[in-house]
């Protein structure tokens, strides 16, 4: 993190930033991952409250580590508490935009689940359910394809491409923890074979 | 849907508890874990109400897991399960997010350590296809058929991998599609 950033928040400023993230929530469909772009712009362009190498890297690590990878909102928020003071605001910056993104969609979520829970014998319901599984299904493949391609060229990078493909024929053929073929991975990477 | 025998969490802490864990073997996608552990192992659900539950966090808006996680403890504690799977989900993982953050300027540029993402980044994606790949088994008992699961599979799939659709009109687009297709096979 070359640049610093250093200011002083408000109060008004933290209800600001709990009002653009209550603003996105709904938005955010195929997860929280798709207003990264509009974060972005209010964040670094508008507001000035992160540098443009905290934003990237605070995605970068919530990818990588374990847990839902909406965590990256935590960690931007967490960064523009430190950039204003100490660990107290750090902390407040995480807690207060998870909460406006997570509150509306997350009540809605669940009201949803529950009126098909009770609605689930309806014909418009069990079309729904039938109906999105294939595509459901597809999307998890895509969603893997997606994320085999952000590691690079097949022919280039053809040992991290044959390390997904014996992974994927691993989890699907047998019952191995998949904790140890992460371990494996990790291992493989960190003595330089792949 | 099928007959099986059903297992189901023992309390609120069972629930936060295993969500916990769930989650802190995520890495690059907890979903596969989720499938894996609370299907194939701990029998909490069928394929068939997975993929049901899935369907339903795809559609909403919001996190995919933090919204299957809300589906799963709903089911069988009303609104105290889905925050007991919510809070198990997100606690943990939230701070071990923010140490991960501490420690990243020092490491980051280390090779090895970079090389070890690399090599997980790996793992994760071939978890996620794995997971794609056995849930397509459910498919088989589809009113649509094989035959027109595929047909409605390969589009989504060129569409998000290659095309790079936004997710909002293919789950708009081919879900309705599908959603119509099923509608008029089912009786009335």
């Amino acid at each position: 993190m070359n640049e610093t950033v250093s200011l002083s928040l408000h109060w008004a400023d933290w209800v600001a930033l709990f009002m653009h993230y209550l603003s996105l929530s709904l938005l955010a469909i195929g997860g929280a991952i798709s207003t990264v772009p509009e974060m972005h712009r209010y964040l670094v362009e508008q507001q000035h409250w992160l540098s443009e190498s905290q934003f990237t890297s605070s995605i970068a690590i919530a990818q990588a580590a374990p847990g839902p990878n909406v965590l990256f909102i935590a960690l931007l928020g967490w960064n523009v508490g430190i950039n204003s003071g100490g660990l107290l605001s750090g902390l407040l910056g995480a807690l207060i935009p998870m909460l406006g993104m997570l509150l509306p969609s997350t009540t809605l979520s669940y009201l949803a689940a529950r009126w098909g829970h009770r609605n689930r014998e309806l014909r418009a319901v069990r079309a729904f359910k039938l109906g999105m599984a294939p595509i459901v299904v597809a999307l998890l493949i895509a969603t893997g394809w997606i994320l085999s391609s952000a590691q690079g060229e097949p022919g280039e990078d053809w040992r991290l491409w044959l390390l997904t493909a014996v992974t994927t024929l691993i989890i699907w053929r047998s019952k191995l923890h998949l904790l140890w073929l992460l371990a494996a991975g990790a291992l493989l990477g960190w003595f330089g074979v792949l | 849907m099928s007959g099986e025998a059903h297992a189901r969490p023992d309390s609120l802490r069972d629930l936060f508890v295993s969500f916990t864990l769930l989650a802190l073997q995520g890495f690059g996608g907890v979903v596969a874990v989720v499938q894996r552990e609370l299907v194939e192992k701990k029998r909490w659900l069928t394929q068939e109400e997975f993929l049901e539950d899935w369907s339903v966090a795809q559609i909403m808006p919001g996190p995919n897991v933090v919204n299957l996680s809300l589906m799963i403890g709903g089911r069988y504690f009303g609104l105290r399960g889905a925050l007991a799977a919510l809070a198990g989900m997100l606690t943990v993982p939230l701070v071990l997010v923010l140490l991960l953050a501490v420690l990243y300027a020092q490491y980051a540029s280390h090779p090895d350590v970079a090389g070890a993402l690399r090599g997980m980044g790996a793992v994760a994606a071939g978890l996620i296809l794995a997971t794609g790949l056995k849930l397509a088994a459910v498919l088989k008992n589809n009113p649509l058929g094989v035959p027109l699961c595929v047909v409605l599979g390969i589009p989504c799939f060129v569409g998000v991998a290659f095309l790079r659709w936004p997710l909002a009109y293919v789950l708009l687009g081919l879900g309705a599609l599908a959603c119509t297709l099923v509608y008029r096979k089912l009786k009335p």
